[in-house]
């Protein structure tokens, strides 16, 4: 029998007001997900900072492994040619 | 009877419930099984301190001797306090504490919802505001006691057990004297005879999902609107009242 009596635990998104992202506060714990809701309310926005709340199991969540970080994101650091900021604006030109 | 001196006892019987309740709430301040439970019984608590402290304002001018909300809960000893027994009972284990809040939390949902059409326009109001707050108080310590009642065999233990334990504290919720028939007939109390089906079903149907035995209506504890508590009143109210009773108008 497992001694860890925390619960499962979840991951918390909360929009602040209606059309805004969903943006991730933290994690609470929970045994399903009526209380993940709930433990993510009281938790998370007790002040009245949030409008809608979402919860996910953070066993669902895929992330990359730090040890690919070279391949994933260094690839686009030196391709300064992908950033708008690269092209120069011809002088005189009005519908671009 | 005055219709100020029963609007007042009224109004301070539901200012007390609501400020010891919290106060007892708080006790479990650091001490929950959980983090996220310790977060959602404080919320609770200052849920209902808000209420109690809207309340016993609003005694304090029916009364219009000068007391504050604040002198009203701090400088009161017991026999003035007008709380219904439940509340004041201690903690006791989880358990306890969940079957304690589903009684008193269904209680409150039928009282509240009635009192939100009463004439008189302050209870109204505090009903609106109470109602949305005693909806998830509601919700929270129904889901508990579904999960200890449907989970193992010390869950179910436990909670049986608070219920058997406080079943008998639920009988004088409904009580009535000249205090409500005054204020029911001027439209302005809720008619504790018509919600007392209401909580019995609902209370009935928690229990049967959670696979619980509903307690035979035998001997029911009763003094509240008298002012008569259990010994438990007296040691709460040292607890809460010590700094304003040992240091009088203290501020910070």
């Amino acid at each position: 029998m497992s001694t860890d009596t925390q619960l499962d635990t979840w991951e918390v998104f909360m929009q602040s007001r209606a059309g805004a992202n969903f943006i991730h506060q933290g994690s609470i714990h929970a045994s399903d997900k009526k209380m993940a809701l709930q433990n993510a309310r009281d938790t998370y926005s007790r002040r009245g900072e949030g409008t809608s709340i979402w919860v996910v199991p953070t066993s669902e969540i895929i992330a990359s492994s730090p040890d690919d970080a070279d391949m994933l994101f260094d690839p686009s650091n030196d391709k300064i040619y992908r950033m708008p900021t690269f092209y120069t604006m011809p002088e005189g030109a009005k519908n671009i | 009877m005055a219709k100020q001196d029963a609007l007042f006892k009224y109004t301070l019987r539901l200012g007390d419930n609501a400020l010891i309740l919290s106060q007892r709430l708080s006790e479990w301040c650091s001490y929950a099984p959980l983090i996220e439970e310790d977060l959602a019984l404080t919320n609770l608590s200052l849920d209902m301190i808000g209420r109690a402290q809207a309340l016993l304002k609003y005694a304090g001018e029916i009364e219009g001797m000068g007391k504050t909300e604040d002198t009203l809960a701090f400088r009161r000893s017991e026999r003035q306090y007008y709380n219904n027994l439940l509340v004041e009972q201690p903690n006791g284990d989880f358990a306890f504490t969940m079957a304690r809040q589903l009684f008193i939390s269904a209680f409150e949902l039928y009282f509240y919802s009635e009192m939100e059409h009463s004439k008189d326009k302050t209870f109204a109001a505090i009903a609106a505001k109470t109602l949305k707050e005693v909806k998830y108080h509601l919700e929270h310590a129904k889901d508990w006691v579904i999960r200890m009642g449907d989970g193992t065999g010390e869950s179910h233990y436990r909670i049986q057990h608070a219920v058997n334990e406080l079943w008998m504290y639920t009988g004088e919720l409904f009580e009535m004297d000249d205090v409500d028939k005054d204020l029911i007939e001027q439209g302005i109390a809720t008619d504790l005879d018509a919600i007392r089906p209401l909580w019995n079903k609902y209370i009935g149907d928690v229990l049967e999902t959670a696979a619980l035995i509903v307690p035979e209506n035998g001997y029911m504890q009763t003094g509240s609107r008298k002012g008569i508590h259990t010994e438990h009143l007296g040691h709460l109210l040292c607890e809460m009242q010590y700094l304003q009773r040992a240091y009088p108008d203290a501020k910070w």
